[in-house]
């Protein structure tokens, strides 16, 4: 679950991370209210979305698609400029790098006290698959494209570890901030930042806190200008207040439907529908159909656990994309039984009104129950034994409707 | 000789009486796995029946094997519960010459398998597999040892060992070979999560030397680096061949496939890389899942074994 720099930056006060100080707002005239609030001449006036890449993306009207303004962060040095910008941001369509070409809607604005910075750094904390424990990731390259600095200068990036069960030692904390030149209280406010950090990122079960640029200030103050954090959904059981900031107008509707119903859905850009059992072998699916020269319109996996109403669910939430001509059914028959999942399909496209091709592929567990339900139904149904011979099935019968 | 479990091997149930356990300790039962009881706090001197007998119930894992010698724990219970289990199993293992603990739990915070798999990791004798995976099997002339989920009737005792991050596609590369009249020496499910236990490379470097395994198949999927090391790792340290396939090469990137490590992020981890890297390595490359039956005889062929 991923939360905006706003809700981040409020975890970090309680954390002890050093922020300037900012205020959430939704309207222009909160913005406005903020700034005069905010005691500070200079402000920043910050699209809040769930994507990075915000100071370089650019604003869109709505239903017009014009261009509305360069830049979803702005720096303030008015009072009308606030109001400029601020009624620029809220109510548009925000695309950047990362949000792909449809964009985000900005429903949230921050502004946040104006800062002055004499060096940017970039600041991460993520889990580490391979050395299985948590990462810290910092160089004083920031500001910039981090992936960007990974690829030209590798050297710039400098890492330590935390220790599984004790966290992070503060020796490896003193030695990162000596390697990006920090000394005095520069040095002291980075050790005390990054303890606070790999703490909160234990207790609050974080699986990434990136802040780009972190800056030195004139002052030598170590302040995070940027807050990008995410948690692990399978940890949410252990903190009910990741339910209050969640933010759901930020996440794909039908993929929070398919989650209740057990199912994992994701959409893409093809025409054949796939409904398949574990997640390696729908991946696989999708990449097989790929190579028989089709385009797989979704990922689903129904999981181990399916049910007639859950593949009910997830027939409907396949039919529901328009670009779907035709159906993938691939089951490999484990725990779950073909023959179960036969009669759901059946029940399912009379219930749906099935309009479009449908192959259905069984393997497994009472696999030739499954077929044999299937081949005495009324439904124009094709079934194949291997995945291939699926794959090419249902390529070759989207490709007739054309 | 098989890996890790062979036909005798001793598995305890941990979870034994919740509906998972139930369930899937009836299903390895009847594969003629040896099931010698079951780990729930709380209702220790509790009896359940399996098909073929009645095992007891223990409070912990410790008293668990003191009674019966157990060396495989296999753990069914809740996700937020499961680490517990597992560092439980560790210890008591630790204290008692070692074993092998399964994990088919899924949806595990990923900071408590961290600190789970250090914890089994400080113990030299014993391994982890899992979490969230489909456990191993170990077929046999007469069923075999299952410990895990796996429908056990798709497999038969040969001499092909398997080792996949995904369930389903694992029971996929076992039809395969059966396709080609290959049974399996051992199958291991390791799991799709970031952060597990066991890993490619312990498996491969476990069916080199092992004298029933005579070709490998490993399933990769996207996300992570584990497939391009364990390809270096074989490259330089597998003489037997290695048939491979990746899961994912159309899943776009930054969005999760089902599995909690599957994802490409920051343009790492595609399925292309993970096949350009099995190429270089020597690894003969299956594209498509059905082809890895007829892949597996070539690489078969190749090395003069059919």
């Amino acid at each position: 679950m991923n939360i905006h720099e706003y809700q981040g930056k409020t975890l970090f006060k309680q954390a002890g991370v050093k922020v300037q100080n900012g205020i959430h707002c939704k309207t222009v005239l909160e913005a406005l209210s903020a700034y005069d609030n905010l005691d500070s001449k200079i402000v920043a006036v910050k699209s809040q979305i769930h994507a990075g890449g915000r100071g370089k993306g650019n604003l869109y009207d709505q239903k017009t698609g014009d261009l509305v303004m360069e830049g979803g962060v702005k720096i303030a040095f008015s009072r009308d400029d606030v109001e400029t910008y601020s009624s620029n941001i809220i109510g548009r369509k925000l695309v950047t790098k990362q949000t792909g070409p449809e964009g985000k809607i900005v429903n949230n604005l921050y502004i946040e006290a104006g800062c002055s910075i004499v060096h940017e750094y970039y600041l991460a904390l993520l889990v580490d698959r391979e050395a299985k424990s948590v990462l810290i990731m910092a160089s004083t390259e920031g500001g910039v494209d981090i992936e960007e600095v990974a690829e030209n200068t590798p050297e710039a990036i400098h890492k330590i570890w935390t220790h599984p069960v004790d966290g992070l030692n503060e020796k490896d904390a003193e030695q990162m901030a000596d390697k990006l030149g920090l000394s005095g209280d520069s040095k002291k406010d980075l050790v005390s930042m990054l303890i606070s950090l790999s703490t909160m990122f234990v207790e609050r079960d974080c699986s990434m806190i990136e802040i780009n640029p972190l800056v030195r200030s004139e002052s030598g103050e170590m302040i995070a200008l940027d807050a990008k954090v995410s948690f692990d959904d399978n940890a949410s059981y252990r903190h009910p207040w990741m339910d209050e900031m969640r933010d759901h107008s930020e996440e794909e509707e039908v993929e929070i439907r398919a989650h209740e119903h057990g199912l994992s859905y994701v959409k893409l850009d093809g025409n054949i529908g796939c409904l398949v059992n574990g997640a390696g072998l729908a991946m696989a699916s999708m990449d097989v159909i790929k190579l028989y020269g089709g385009e797989p319109a979704n990922f689903l996996d129904i999981g181990g656990g399916a049910t007639r109403e859950s593949i009910t669910t997830a027939f409907g939430i396949i039919l529901e994309d328009d670009n779907v001509e035709g159906i993938l059914v691939n089951i490999f028959g484990g725990i779950i039984q073909c023959d179960m999942v036969a009669r759901s399909v059946i029940e399912a496209s009379n219930e749906l009104g099935l309009e479009v091709p449908l192959v259905v592929r069984f393997s497994g567990t009472n696999h030739v129950e499954g077929k044999l339900v299937l081949d005495n139904c009324d439904l124009d149904v094709h079934t194949a034994s291997t995945l291939s011979e699926g794959a090419a099935k249902i390529v070759e019968l989207t490709r007739g409707e054309e | 000789m098989s890996i890790w479990i062979h036909e005798d091997s001793k598995v305890l149930i941990q979870g034994i009486t919740g509906k998972q356990g139930t369930f899937h300790g009836t299903m390895m039962d009847e594969y003629q796995t040896n099931v010698v009881g079951g780990v729930t706090p709380g209702k220790g001197g509790q009896i359940v029946e399996l098909p073929n007998k009645n095992v007891p119930v223990f409070n912990t894992v410790t008293e668990g094997l003191e009674k019966t010698n157990a060396d495989v724990s296999v753990i069914y219970v809740p996700a937020k519960f499961a680490a517990a289990a597992i560092i439980e199993a560790a210890d008591a293992f630790d204290k008692n010459g070692g074993g092998l603990i399964v994990c088919i739990t899924e949806g595990i915070p990923i900071l408590d398998m961290i600190r789970a798999v250090a914890k089994v990791d400080g113990y030299p004798n014993v391994r982890l597999i899992g979490p969230n995976c489909p456990g191993i099997i170990t077929p046999g002339d007469n069923g075999g040892c299952k410990v895990g989920i796996m429908p056990g009737f798709i497999h038969a005792k040969g001499r092909i060992g398997i080792v996949s991050k995904s369930g389903t596609l694992t029971y996929e590369a076992v039809a395969q070979t059966m396709s080609v009249n290959e049974g399996q020496s051992t199958c291991v499910g390791i799991g799709g999560d970031p952060v597990n236990g066991t890993g490619f490379i312990d498996c491969l470097s476990a069916f080199e030397a092992d004298p029933q395994t005579e070709a490998i198949v490993m399933i990769g999927e996207i996300g992570g680096s584990a497939e391009e090391e364990a390809a270096e790792w074989a490259s330089k340290n597998m003489s037997k061949p290695i048939v491979g396939f990746v899961a994912g090469s159309t899943a776009p990137p930054g969005k999760r496939m089902g599995h909690a490590g599957a994802i490409i992020s920051g343009g790492k981890g595609t399925a292309e890389e993970k096949f350009a890297a099995f190429e270089e390595a020597g690894i003969y490359v299956a594209r498509d899942p059905s082809e890895i039956g007829n892949v597996l005889v070539k690489a078969l062929k190749d090395a003069g074994l059919r």
